[in-house]
């Protein structure tokens, strides 16, 4: 029985494939005949470079497993193991520490490039929530990666971390001791955090990316100049006037950005593992020890923001539970972004001054609080952090009205350069 | 397909009883995922009580057991740690133990069976750092005020010598007291009742 024939007119190898899965399709769907917007800048570097380092988490990842054994009393002496003994497995180790912090960095300028230019805005908002996505995602597999090495820090982060949940009025203890398997961060607990870390989360965070770039290939990339190319098309070939094939044009810019960022990234790796204390934290080379708590337990310095939040939040009613929530409500505020905005232009080249000094602020606001939260705490740090805390919120909440507030310029018909 | 002769009512019930007991069995298939969770019969095994010998324990010493994973101080106080208890009660959040989690035999004002020994889980109320036992006096590196007390290492909360949490910290209760007996005058038993006398 003749097959129907593909529509591309590939034939050969290719056109036998093509036949039977649509892999030219693809391929000119989402490179070569995805027209992304011509006036892309340094901002747009970072979703390339976190789909880059999310490769490098998974390829050394894969090769860690293979040495690391996830028990309480193995993990510690199975990770020194990987450093001393096995071949390169120090350079394994120290790509995969370097790389969640290198994912950090890119993801909050990829997420502030969205506030920035309105990328978030309608027809984007499923793109923005994803995203979102798969930011919690990326915090939840990043703290489970963090308790791995069991080392000190390891361990008394865990705990820290694990009773939020106890917080929780009425239910909590129990819930506390059924994530951790135990009455306190044991054996069973790094299990499960290691089936989370290397099975459940990974799973969900590829699918997320997926999902995050599917939604950004049917509507479109945004650009700096906040309109939509799509309006202003070629009447004979209907390709945007202003849109040009993402394969070979951002393939080649983003190898480039890709070139520095390994750059910077091997310098790191290879100069600075640890990262002066960031990537890689000094109590952490000490194996857990229940009895002792480290002289400061600070988080990873990439969860600061929301660390300084839950510190400086008092306890009132006999519960600490209001911190934990305004840490959590941080997060999920992210999600409404798309409907605080109001405003009738999307990037801030064409914003007014109250929007260009509430959004600086706010990225001054978001480097203190990080600041503060890994910084050990003092009545003067908790009044600062209080009142970032209030500023955060500020930022998001009030947005509907200052968003409208504020005087914008009228957007151009096509882009500039 | 064709659809004639179909009696569409009987379709549609049988679809419907199908998809809920279908969704029933699956709501059901999730416990064991959920229950695996739970804390091994191990777990559960190492967490039974602990015999805690407290005959050799100086004045002002303290000293840890573990009991449940829990490290669990037990601190012989002297006159002068006991008296400063009293001392301090207008400062502190919940000086009567109201809010705060210890067995009904130790809601007092020493938060234990004997006011000389105290028992109790080290672990601040805040996020389970180890408080640290700060008996010298005054110490104003801690508060200018200090009568001897704990100190967490994390936050700076601060409780008194029967882990009574000071107004305004980070911590909102008093340190946790496990249920614990003597077993004899020198032998506590961490994680028992009292016998029923």
């Amino acid at each position: 029985m003749p097959i129907t024939p593909n529509p591309y007119k590939t034939t050969g190898f290719l056109g036998w494939i093509d036949d039977r899965f649509p892999l030219t399709k693809l391929w000119k769907d989402h490179l070569s005949e995805y027209y992304a917007p011509k006036n892309f800048n340094f901002w747009y570097f970072f979703g390339s470079l976190a789909l880059l380092v999310l490769v490098n988490q998974l390829l050394t990842g894969i090769f860690l497993t293979m040495n690391y054994k996830p028990a309480a009393d193995a993990a510690f002496d199975s990770v020194q193991y990987i450093m001393r003994d096995v071949p390169w497995g120090w350079l394994l180790r120290y790509m995969h520490a370097a790389g969640a912090s290198a994912f950090f960095i890119v993801v909050y300028l990829h997420m502030f490039r969205g506030i920035l230019y309105g990328s978030h805005r309608k027809p984007r908002e499923l793109i923005w929530i994803f995203g979102t996505l798969i930011f919690l995602c990326l915090m939840a597999e990043a703290f489970c990666g963090y308790v791995l090495p069991w080392g000190n820090m390891s361990y008394w982060g865990a705990e820290v971390i694990i009773s939020l949940f106890g917080t929780i009025p009425y239910v909590g203890h129990a819930l506390q001791v059924w994530i951790q398997g135990d009455f306190a961060p044991a054996d069973a607990t790094l299990n499960r955090l290691f089936s989370l870390h290397v099975i459940a989360l990974p799973f969900v965070l590829v699918a997320l990316v997926v999902l995050h770039l599917m939604a950004l290939h049917e509507v479109g990339s945004n650009n700096p100049d906040g309109i939509e190319i799509k309006k202003k098309k070629d009447p004979a070939t209907g390709i945007p006037l202003d849109g040009i094939p993402f394969h070979p044009y951002y393939t080649v810019k983003d190898l480039v950005g890709v070139g520095v960022f390994l750059i910077l990234f091997s310098a790191v790796i290879f100069f600075a593992p640890t990262g002066a204390n960031l990537v890689l934290e000094k109590p952490n080379f000490i194996p857990a020890d229940p009895q002792v708590t480290p002289p400061e337990i600070t988080p990873a310095w990439y969860f600061g923001v929301f660390y300084a939040m839950l510190r400086a939040v008092p306890a009132f009613l006999h519960t600490q539970i209001w911190g934990v929530l305004v840490m959590f409500g941080a997060v999920v505020i992210l999600f409404f972004l798309p409907w605080l905005d109001r405003s009738p232009v999307k990037s801030i080249r064409y914003k007014g001054a109250l929007f260009k000094t509430l959004v600086v602020l706010f990225a001054l606001d978001f480097v203190l609080l990080n600041y503060l939260g890994m910084q050990p705490v003092n009545p003067t740090r908790t009044l600062i952090a209080r009142f970032g805390t209030i500023y955060y919120y500020f930022f998001f909440l009030a947005m509907p009205w200052y968003s409208r507030l504020d005087k914008t310029k009228p957007e151009p018909e096509r882009v500039t350069s | 397909m064709s659809n004639e002769g179909v009696d569409g009512g009987r379709r549609r019930f049988l679809t419907a009883a199908t998809s809920v007991v279908g969704a029933a069995g699956a709501v059901a298939a999730v416990w064991p995922f959920l229950a695996s969770l739970k804390p091994s019969a191990k777990a559960l095994a190492l967490g039974a009580p602990v015999a805690a010998d407290i005959g050799k324990l100086e004045e002002g010493q303290q000293v840890i057991f573990v009991w449940q994973g829990l490290n669990i101080w037990v601190l012989r106080r002297s006159k002068d740690m006991i008296a400063s208890l009293s001392q301090v009660r207008p400062r502190l959040a919940d000086p009567n133990s109201d809010y705060s989690q210890q067995p009904e035999y130790c809601k007092n004002e020493h938060r234990s069976i004997k006011p000389e020994y105290l028992v109790m889980n080290a672990k601040c109320t805040h996020l389970g750092c180890m408080p640290e036992l700060k008996a010298q006096h005054p110490d104003v590196s801690v508060d200018p005020d200090w009568l001897g007390g704990y100190l967490c290492p994390c936050h700076g909360s601060r409780y008194d010598l029967s882990g009574r949490v000071f107004q305004s910290q980070p911590a909102p209760l008093n340190m946790m007291v496990p249920p614990y007996r003597y077993a004899s005058d020198t032998m506590i038993i961490i994680g028992e009742d009292p016998k029923k006398s």
